[in-house]
């Protein structure tokens, strides 16, 4: 299996559709991160692959010794805190259970209220504390990962964590109890 | 214990909580914890929180959104360059066609003097017009990148 490095130089030598690899790899963590971000599907789905656009037309400035994705995340974050910006107010969106789906079916009220709240919760957040827990929870990035995405110590993110979560607990403490 | 330490232990609690504590972080957290009703009780609502997110996702969108997003970014990618190519195309069109036409205005015998200053004019506060619109798009692409949400 070809690695990140050698797909990128392919592409850098004129072949698009190698670019169609990294794409693929990263696609949905691309689109999960900017729902979270956005919480809308369209501009989920939008914003993110205007992301890749732009990585595309940015990889002659890639410096190759450096991870892609990390690279590839700044990028993407810019976009959505520009759409953010420009858009002001974010909608909300539900989260579902992983498992248990026949559990979800029977119980589908309780299930959307839930996600809708822990949904809001997170939306709610300030940007620093809800980029950490996106990533964590929602990505499942390690520490280390996330201070190399995020540019910052790792201390950072535990702080930016416990800030987070002390947010959340606050929040959802009514509800479940 | 001051609160310097006091607020390293509670950066800690994550760690513990993420499984991202070294053995020695560890130790010296569980020892800590001992003697830490508050650590030990927001440690406790913190699992809490933990076990309401694990089991949580975003909806997943249908398979045919995730088999068509390559082929919508490659597409965009081409039509990119070819919004690129007409507008270079345009451009140089446009200039060549202004340039023609303000010769032949210049050097049209029937038409009065006064017409081809004020015409003259009239083109001039166009072209103004134009470069001023495409010198403020580009400085707004260069200069606002969000970077207050993005430097902390």
């Amino acid at each position: 299996m070809e690695t990140d490095v050698e797909i990128i130089n392919k592409v850098k030598k004129g072949d698009t559709e190698a670019y169609g690899i990294i794409v693929k790899k990263y696609m949905k963590k691309a689109y999960f991160v900017t729902l979270g971000f956005v919480g809308n599907p369209t501009d989920a789905l939008d914003l993110s692959q205007t992301a890749f656009i732009k990585a595309y037309r940015s990889l002659p400035g890639f410096d190759q010794k450096k991870p892609f994705l990390p690279w590839f995340y700044r990028i993407l974050r810019n976009l959505c805190f520009n759409f953010m910006k420009r858009k002001k107010s974010i909608s909300i969106i539900p989260l579902e259970k992983v498992k248990e789906p026949y559990l979800a079916l029977k119980k589908r009220n309780y299930q959307e209220e839930r996600g809708e709240i822990v949904g809001k919760a997170i939306s709610s957040l300030p940007y620093p504390e809800r980029e950490v827990i996106l990533l964590k929870y929602f990505q499942e990035y390690s520490y280390k990962e996330m201070a190399e995405i995020l540019s910052c110590p790792i201390g950072t993110i535990m702080s930016r964590l416990y800030y987070a979560r002390k947010k959340l607990k606050e929040n959802l403490e009514k509800y479940f109890e | 214990m001051n609160r310097k330490n006091h607020h390293y232990y509670k950066k800690l609690l994550m760690g513990l909580i993420d499984g991202e504590l070294s053995p020695e972080e560890k130790k010296s957290l569980e020892s800590h914890l001992k003697g830490c009703q508050e650590c030990r009780e927001e440690l406790k609502e913190f699992n809490k929180i933990k076990g309401v997110m694990k089991n949580m996702k975003y909806k997943e969108p249908p398979d045919e959104v995730w088999e068509k997003y390559w082929s919508k970014v490659y597409n965009r990618l081409e039509r990119g360059l070819g919004w690129i190519l007409t507008s270079i195309g345009a451009m140089i069109l446009l200039f060549w066609g202004g340039f023609k036409a303000v010769e032949s205005l210049i050097k049209d015998p029937t038409l009065e003097v006064f017409l081809k200053i004020a015409i003259l004019i009239l083109l001039a506060g166009v072209a103004i017009l134009f470069v001023s619109v495409v010198r403020e798009r580009i400085f707004v692409y260069k200069k606002d990148r969000y970077s207050k949400e993005v430097k902390r």
